[in-house]
């Protein structure tokens, strides 16, 4: 711990005169000494704490569908089902938004307007395009009679998949926020915090997705004798 | 829309963007001036282009024949945290930061969890599914032979 007290962000002599001034009393930060942190380290802390437990509730789904894998009641099996074309096409649309989404970070932080609508715009359009396979793909399983319904295998999958599907609609909804509220409002400090949450949620779902393009679609379609 | 009719923003460090941590404290020297463009653009292209790199390698993994069989399941569960770790150090900058201690705890606590949640109901379902009555004459003749 002691080199981290070294590597503190600000020292002393930089941190006296400002606070002096502010008739704030000298800080030290990042060990509890300085009182309270930013606000912006509170907000990204509890939204972190959020996420975290998004994600521990997917952790259940992926038991459960881990578990019901290979429970199909005679129906069709995940090998015979999944398109690995088209997963590889919905896992560029996420990835490429995502990186989208930090170019508009980029751009919040030099405060331009036409960038930041510029990459939040390429973020939706990609989720959009993400979501449209998605749902594609639901529709080609219902109509093989492959719905949620028809085997325990399925139910998992559709829950599971499913779940990540509508958090990135919630999501899209909250990036299309983002972006009026920034066009509306300007780069205020409370809606770059808001900012600061979406960016958190939108890289979050991505390593959701990355979990399920690995471990469902492309475990799932590993030959039979292959699985664990 | 100008900049300066928006508050006092300048009050406060760089503080768009995905970091978790990485602010100053209240009462401290602002940083006004964003970081490095180059610097932080040349970060999360880095991160993309090893994103994009495992995400390949995922693919070619679960199709290659050069690798022995059994193995693939675990190369790709490997992939997919070397992946994660990825996203979490590049896009959602957890780092070893003094600011950034507490979500780095969270995120030990979160894993511990997620890990208890999963392998444990592998474990124990596997272990049910073998004391279970099997439910069809196949089950039965594969458990007899």
């Amino acid at each position: 711990m002691s080199t981290e007290v070294l590597r503190a962000p600000m020292s002393p002599s930089q941190l006296v005169p400002r606070a002096a001034a502010a008739g704030a009393p000298p800080q030290v930060t990042g060990h509890g000494a300085g009182g309270p942190a930013s606000k912006r380290i509170i907000v990204g802390y509890g939204f972190w704490v959020f996420l975290l437990s998004d994600v521990i509730m997917f952790s259940s789904f992926f038991a459960a569908y881990s578990v019901l894998f290979k429970n199909t009641a005679g129906g069709p099996t995940a090998r015979e089902l999944y398109d690995l074309h088209n997963t590889a096409l919905e896992t560029a649309f996420l990835l490429t938004s995502t990186f989208t989404c930090a170019l508009a970070s980029i751009a919040v932080g030099q405060r331009s307007q036409k960038w930041t609508q510029i990459a939040l715009a390429c973020t939706a359009v990609l989720g959009v395009g993400f979501l449209t396979l998605e749902v594609r793909e639901f529709a080609r399983f219902v109509a093989l009679g492959a719905g949620p319904s028809r085997s325990a295998f399925l139910s998992s999958f559709f829950t599971l998949v499913g779940c990540h599907g509508i958090h990135v609609t919630v999501g899209l909804l909250w990036l299309t926020t983002m972006m009026a509220q920034f066009y509306v409002k300007g780069f205020r400090t409370d809606i770059r915090h808001r900012f600061l949450c979406f960016t958190l949620f939108w890289h979050a779902l991505d390593i959701i997705w990355v979990a399920i393009f690995s471990l469902v679609y492309l475990v799932g379609t590993l030959p039979p004798g292959f699985l664990p | 829309m100008s900049a300066e009719s928006h508050g006092n923003y300048a009050e406060y460090d760089y503080a768009a963007g995905s970091y978790v941590g990485g602010d100053r404290p209240r009462g401290a020297q602002p940083n006004i001036e964003a970081p490095p463009l180059r610097r932080e653009l040349g970060g999360y292209l880095l991160g993309f282009a090893l994103a994009i790199l495992l995400t390949i390698a995922s693919f070619w993994v679960a199709h290659t024949h050069s690798i022995y069989g059994p193995a693939l399941a675990v190369g790709l569960l490997v992939l997919a945290v070397a992946q994660m770790g990825i996203h979490l150090i590049f896009f959602l900058h957890i780092t070893t930061d003094p600011d950034n201690t507490n979500n780095v705890l969270a995120l030990a606590f979160g894993v511990l969890i997620v890990c208890l949640v999963v392998f444990g109901s592998i474990w124990v379902m596997t272990h049910l599914n073998q004391n279970m009555t099997p439910a069809s004459m196949e089950q039965l003749m594969r458990m007899q032979g």
